[in-house]
């Protein structure tokens, strides 16, 4: 279902978490609220579950006015940053609890568990204690007892912040692809743009309690529409009141001098990519990044002066 | 996701040169040696040696006068007395404590800091203080006196009166032993069940309150230890009636005072007793629980 925030403020004490935010996620959209840390996208995040109230302002989920509504009336599925697994419960129990707290009948809970064990790749771990599950299993567990009530709504808080890099890439895909599966409008917050930019398919990229811009990844990559939001997605180099991306400045072969004049500072090859670090003649440092083979072609070594093109900057007028 | 080989190297092998590992060792045995005969010889002194000097004397001149105590009326009487006040004071502190903590701990209110404060005083405070001032607001002249007596409740010189007093002296134990299981506990869980749909009673009784009974178990226990060898407050508000408001402990006291030690040793025992068989209880339940459910 379509979830619709109208105008939300909220402060804590002298703190303003957010302030007049707006936003709109389809239905069966998976969206990413992305920012750094206190910008306010998990005070967003909670306030649609209910587990904050807002200042002022309007949650709206499937058309119904939920603002004043108790979490637990909302129909949401949370899955927290720790998981905040039931310790001394079974992984079955755990999965099962929403069920079970609604007085279904236990055979029906029985398959309904076996299921989404299954969906979450848990099968064998049923009879297991949380404390006895890795960080990943555990992270699947407690999306499996979000998805028991069949919520509405999912929503992650930081979904994959406390798993090392590569368990978190696979669950990025896995989310992915379960979402494609169960097409449950799907909001999870992030610090990380690259997770945003990979998982989702619209991004809303928050600063200080304010929404800067919302879009597809490859919107708010082409067509920034400020200064943070430039910088925050994507690599940069600032130049005064402009900025460039570093795969935008092009390195000239040796024949053409018709750009500007450049120091190769230091080159840091990153596997595929080459990072090269130049001195621009009037003193500005900038770094461009190409490709392992046109590094090759260009013979780039430290000390070498060569020309480079530097694309149009963009500016941002506040 | 496999997770790579624990490492298999034997460290032990690479360790300093044996000579002075052997002596390193061994003066760390020393130490240890040290450390614990001066721990054993404290407890011993202060705890072990009283204890048994207790069994010992109790038992000293056979069974046959520790069986003709314990038969006597006043002494059946104090028994069932004692254990009457801890079923009813216990629960009482066991559910106001729960209550207390999760107000001390979740509640953001005025004057927090101060409630917390004011929890503590049965601990401060002398118990004979406690059951003096419990006088001077239930007793006949006291505050609620009259209202009492006009509707036929007499608090003190009866079980009333040694229940509040027994549950006042006993009160910060489940509190304060609850409270850091709770801010251990943390509120995601908590808030985990109420986004699956789970009612507020529903959470307390599925998650908090599992998440939190060892802390309330404990408290339980030295509630119950406490309720059962109070002295001092319950000495003053039950007037120390024989065979009517006389507990255990008082029990022993008299005894001792009217020249009949094997009375106050055997009623002693019983007490101790009572005691020992409380936390072995709570041992064993925490050992069947442990091994259920690994944390």
């Amino acid at each position: 279902m379509a979830i619709e925030v109208r105008n939300v403020s909220k402060r804590f004490d002298d703190f303003v978490a957010l302030e007049d935010v707006s936003i709109t996620v389809g239905d069966g959209a998976l969206t990413a609220l992305l920012g750094p840390s206190g910008s306010g996208k998990s005070t967003l995040l909670r306030i649609i579950a209910g587990l904050e109230t807002p200042d002022s302002g309007e949650v709206v989920i499937g058309g119904e006015d939920v603002t004043h509504a108790p979490a637990r009336m909302r129909g949401v599925g949370f899955v927290f940053q720790h998981y905040a697994p039931f310790k001394h419960m079974t992984v079955h129990d755990n999965v099962a609890f929403g069920l079970s707290v609604r007085k279904r009948p236990k055979d029906e809970i029985n398959e309904r568990v076996k299921e989404l064990l299954a969906l979450v790749r848990l099968e064998g771990l049923a009879g297991r204690y949380p404390s006895q599950l890795s960080g990943g299993q555990l992270q699947r567990m407690a999306l499996a007892r979000a998805l028991a009530v069949q919520p509405k709504v999912l929503l992650l808080d930081e979904p994959f912040g406390a798993l090392d890099a590569q368990v978190r890439a696979e669950l990025r895909e896995w989310l992915r692809r379960l979402h494609e599966e169960i097409h449950v409008t799907t909001i999870f917050v992030t610090h990380d743009q690259e997770e945003a930019m990979d998982v989702a398919e619209q991004i809303v990229v928050m600063n200080a309690g304010r929404i800067e811009q919302a879009g597809t990844p490859r919107e708010l990559y082409e067509s920034p529409s400020n200064e943070f939001v430039m910088s925050f997605i994507g690599p940069v180099n600032r130049l005064g009141d402009a900025f460039l991306r570093p795969h935008d400045i092009q390195i000239l072969p040796d024949s053409d001098s018709t750009g500007t004049e450049a120091l190769v500072e230091r080159v840091v090859h990153l596997g595929f990519e080459v990072r090269v670090e130049l001195k621009l003649h009037d003193g500005r440092d900038v770094w461009a990044q190409v490709t392992r083979e046109n590094a090759q072609q260009l013979e780039l070594r430290e000390g070498q002066i060569l020309s480079v093109r530097l694309p149009a900057p963009r500016v941002f007028t506040p | 996701m496999g997770l790579p080989p624990a490492p298999t190297g034997r460290l032990s092998e690479r360790g300093p040169a044996p000579d002075a590992a052997a002596a390193r060792a061994k003066a760390a045995r020393t130490r240890r040696l040290g450390m614990r005969t001066i721990a054993l010889g404290y407890l011993a002194l202060l705890l072990l040696a009283p204890v048994v000097m207790i069994f010992y004397r109790t038992f000293e001149h056979g069974i046959g006068p520790v069986w003709s105590t314990v038969t006597t009326p006043n002494a059946q009487h104090a028994f069932w007395l004692s254990l009457e006040i801890v079923a009813i004071a216990v629960p009482l502190n066991t559910v106001f404590g729960i209550g207390m903590a999760l107000l001390l701990e979740r509640g953001r209110f005025w004057g927090k800091a101060l409630l917390g404060m004011l929890i503590d005083l049965p601990f401060a405070i002398s118990p004979v203080v406690v059951g003096l001032s419990l006088v001077l607001v239930y007793g006949n002249t006291g505050w609620l006196g009259d209202w009492l007596a006009e509707h036929g409740i007499q608090v003190i010189f009866s079980l009333p009166g040694m229940v509040i007093a027994t549950a006042v002296v006993s009160l910060p134990f489940v509190v304060r032993e609850t409270m850091p299981v709770l801010r251990e506990l943390g509120i995601d869980a908590e808030q985990a069940a109420e986004t699956l749909g789970a009612s507020a009673w529903q959470t307390f009784r599925r998650v908090t309150l599992p998440g939190i009974r060892w802390g309330v178990v404990y408290g339980v226990v030295l509630t119950t230890a406490r309720a059962l060898g109070e002295f001092g407050a319950v000495s003053i508000v039950s007037g120390r009636i024989e065979g009517q408001t006389q507990t255990l402990p008082l029990y022993v006291q008299a005894r001792y005072e009217n020249f009949d030690p094997t009375g106050a040793y055997t009623a002693a025992v019983v007490l101790a007793l009572l005691a020992l068989g409380t936390l072995l209880a709570m041992n064993l339940l925490a050992r069947r629980t442990r091994r259920r459910i690994p944390v």
